[in-house]
């Protein structure tokens, strides 16, 4: 029996509902819209969510591992907001890197702070993102930086081989991350502690440093999301990035990652990602009040916690 | 029913005769396993009834029954002689049938008054009346004479406090009927002996009292009447006067060994020590315990339910922090900073709860038994799948673990193969202790068997072994020395020919001459 054979017979095809909702609204949307297969406007989706599906892919490694990053829209406002000022003090490019450098030192600051006071999650990365926040309006003392040296908005405005470089950082941070979920000793790592944190403690597996690394990936991500922002309008302030946590949790959440823990997968970060993206899209060409775009998204997000519980419940 | 049930005790003489609560062939079965098997008994009003058995006996169990915890799935409950058919402890409540359970079961951060009366706070259209909840309470204390303060936050008390709370929101209900599981067992001496005499009050007041307890002595002390379970079936209910300690733990452990286990081959005597315990001591779970194992031993460590078994098991392992003792392990002494530094020295443990502690149960058998050695399978971090899963696959061959496909979910298998998952896990590094806690718990006959041949094998290769059984015939029929552990001392040690259920009961039970209570 070959290895695929033996998974497949596994496979619960319930889980799959994320992609039959996805590509029921693809072809719907393709039907209804002349538009929406342009190759312009999938290329601007993708540019326009690219920020979201880094921070999405930070979050599925958190939920998995039982946390929650709620600090990831301050830590995107932080890191634009520094690489704005190395920029116009050095050059764009150690701009960019120390953009990403402090959404990984905030991500390491955030596990530190809980593994030590073992607060939860949901209330310690509440606690940094107020503290982090608070940072970014220093940092910026209230007004918006602006960087005017020409090469700090190629990142979030050119374009390689017909997708804009924000699209590619996108898609590169997510095929790493979906590889080190699936094919290392810490992706396992990082399902074991989800799912039963006793038996991951009693077979060996150091808990704390698991989840200080989940959250360090998701403070890089926000980092990148940061510097992505900055680049496209060569700015940052200190709103940077506010909001942007639940968006992203969101698109973790309706992708079909378990806010129980232990279940999940990247793929489906960038799935839930996709498909808010193009219900947003939609209603744009479809030309329908975006009020409802917000209804839309909150019942999709019921449905999807409701789907879990269900599928739980068998 | 409970009405009618009242009027028909107007009747007099003929009430007298008919119990308060009566079980007629009650049975109630978990999986395969009979956990209680046509049981009858009669409670009686204004009595005290003590419940003993072993481990697993099914007195829990029973008492579940009666409070409306399970239900049966054959014989009769009755209540003032009419059948009742139980969905939720609500319904037994309603009854008049109070539990009060071996965990407390009250809301802390609110105060006594508040949780004595909750849910039935005199008051119109949940509107609370406080006047009324204060007299209420204070009627309350007064019938009681538990003396408790109304506006302490019941999180201040201790537990002894907290059960008086317990019993007092029984009692708020007009319970006829307190079922207590196990109320001692938390409790100091002192404790213990005033809730013995609420006990006596209860009843003399009219209320009837189940009380299920490891403990002989006081439930000989309280009780009227004493039934004794055994293997989930009634062995016999007598008056408590009939019953002595030693009378009771023979009723308790019968006489046929239902399990038959290969000779024993006592390791070489200069077979090398792996592990010597010093001194464990941990708050009032672990006293100063002592122990030691030798390469190819099996050591059982017998005791009841809650006598610092786990705890020997859980400290030996670091997964606890000890306030006191020292481990020599391979002759070295070592500081065991946690479950990691353990396994990397040689030492595995099997958890009592294989789903709680044990299992990743919605992973697949694979990625369970790898976790533990997941390093070896591994390059720079990234895991081999190739070399994962021919180790794996070997080491489930070799402990005929039953599942679909190595990559079926754990959450599918049998306990049994549940178990054999946990034991080629912690194989997977080849141990040079291995500590199993309850490892048959839960497990069919057959699995049961292989498990001890497993352990026997392991042993007889050189492995030393500890191991943890609530089922006595297990750590008699394995050991080749046998610990008895009771209130976190080690009370007995048996070797050889010695090895006997009576001795072996005797000691855990407190019944042998001399011991201690």
């Amino acid at each position: 029996m070959s290895v695929v054979a033996a998974r497949l017979r596994h496979v619960d095809y319930r889980d799959y509902g994320i992609v039959v909702a996805f590509l029921a609204l693809f072809v719907a949307l393709s039907i209804a819209s002349d538009s929406f297969l342009e190759r312009q406007n999938l290329s601007n989706i993708l540019d326009q969510w690219a920020a979201f599906g880094l921070l999405a892919c930070g979050e599925t490694i958190c939920i998995i591992a039982g946390v929650f990053d709620l600090s990831v829209g301050s830590i995107v406002t932080v890191a634009g907001v520094v690489a704005c000022k190395v920029a116009n003090s050095s050059s764009p490019s150690l701009g960019l890197i120390a953009g990403a450098a402090t959404g990984l030192g905030l991500g390491i600051a955030n596990g530190v702070v809980i593994d030590r006071t073992r607060i939860n999650s949901f209330i310690g990365t509440l606690a940094t993102s107020i503290v982090y926040s608070g940072l970014a309006v220093i940092i910026t003392g209230g007004l918006t930086v602006t960087v005017l040296k020409s090469g700090f908005g190629a990142l979030g405005q050119d374009t390689l081989l017909g997708i804009k470089y924000t699209g590619w950082m996108w898609i590169v941070f997510a095929i790493v991350t979906a590889f080190v979920l699936s094919r290392t000793t810490f992706g396992r790592y990082v399902y074991a502690v989800g799912g039963n944190v006793e038996a991951a403690r009693l077979s060996g597996v150091r808990v704390g440093v698991v989840r200080t690394t989940c959250f360090a990936v998701s403070g890089l991500g926000a980092g990148l999301a940061g510097d992505l922002l900055a680049s496209r309008t060569q700015s940052a302030a200190a709103n940077l990035g506010v909001g942007m946590e639940l968006t992203a949790i969101s698109a973790a959440v309706v992708g079909g990652t378990s806010i129980l823990g232990g279940e999940g997968a990247i793929w489906r970060g960038v799935l839930g990602t996709l498909l808010l993206a193009i219900i947003g899209n939609g209603f744009n060409l479809l030309n329908i009040d975006t009020t409802y775009q917000q209804i839309v998204q909150g019942g999709l997000i019921l449905l999807a916690v409701a789907a879990d519980q269900l599928a739980r419940r068998r | 029913m409970t009405d009618e049930g009242r009027r028909l005790d107007d009747e007099g003489a003929r009430a007298a005769a008919r119990p308060l609560v009566e079980t007629r062939g009650i049975s109630k079965r978990f999986g395969g396993v009979h956990a209680v098997e046509d049981v009858s008994v009669r409670i009686e009003a204004g009595r005290v009834h003590g419940l003993v058995g072993e481990n697993g006996a099914g007195k829990s169990t029973l008492a579940k029954l009666i409070g409306g915890s399970h239900r049966p799935d054959g014989g009769e409950l009755l209540v003032d002689g009419e059948p009742v058919d139980f969905h939720a402890p609500r319904d037994a409540l309603a009854a008049g049938i109070a539990t009060i359970a071996q965990e407390i079961a009250l809301v802390p951060a609110r105060t006594v008054m508040e949780n004595v009366l909750l849910g039935i706070e005199p008051g119109t259209a949940g509107l609370v009346r406080r006047r009324d909840v204060r007299r209420r309470f204070d009627e309350l204390n007064e019938r009681t004479g538990f003396g408790l303060r109304a506006n302490a936050l019941v999180r201040s008390l201790r537990t002894a406090e907290q059960q008086k709370v317990e019993i007092m929101r029984a009692i708020a209900r007009d319970a006829r009927l307190v079922l207590m599981d196990e109320p001692t067992a938390a409790l100091t001496r002192d404790e213990s002996e005033r809730l013995l005499e609420i006990v006596r009050t209860l009843a003399a007041g009219g209320t009837a009292v189940v009380l299920v307890s490891h403990y002989l002595e006081e439930v000989l002390s309280v009780a009227d009447t004493v039934t004794v379970m055994r293997n989930g079936r009634l062995v016999r209910t007598a008056p408590a006067a009939q019953e002595t300690p030693e009378t009771l733990v023979a009723g308790m452990i019968g006489r046929e060994l239902s399990l038959e286990f290969p000779p024993k081959e006592p390791p070489p005597a200069d077979a090398p020590v792996v592990l010597e315990a010093r001194g464990l001591t941990r708050g009032r779970a672990l006293v100063d315990v002592s122990l030691t194992v030798r390469a190819g031993e099996i050591v059982g460590l017998a005791g009841l339910v809650g006598s610092g078994r786990t705890e020997v098991a859980r400290a030996i392992f670091g997964a606890d922090r000890l306030d006191a003792g020292e481990v020599l392990f391979e002759g070295r002494p070592v500081v065991i900073r946690g479950p990691r530094h353990a396994s990397r020295l040689g030492i595995a443990m099997l958890p009592e709860s294989r789903k709680e502690q044990g299992l990743f149960m919605i992973r697949p058998v694979r990625e369970n038994v790898s976790i533990v050695d997941l390093e070896s399978f591994s390059t720079a971090g990234v895991v081999s799948r190739r070399r994962e899963r021919a180790r794996t696959a070997e080491l489930a061959r070799d402990l005929d673990v039953r599942a679909a496909s190595p990559e079926a979910p754990v959450t599918t298998l049998s306990g049994g193969n549940q178990q054999k998952v946990l034991f080629a896990k912690w194989l997977l590094r080849r141990p040079k202790l291995l500590i199993a806690d309850e490892p048959t718990r839960g497990v069919d006959v057959g699995a049961k068997r292989q498990i001890h041949e497993l352990l026997i094998r392991l042993a007889k290769e050189g492995m030393a072994v500890l191991l943890i059984s609530s089922e006595i015939e297990e750590v008699l029929g394995l050991s080749h020395r046998v610990l008895v552990m009771r209130t976190g001392r080690v009370v007995g040690e048996f070797t050889g020919d010695a090895i006997t259920d009576e001795a072996v009961m005797n000691a855990a039970f407190a019944t042998a001459p001399g011991a201690a209570a």
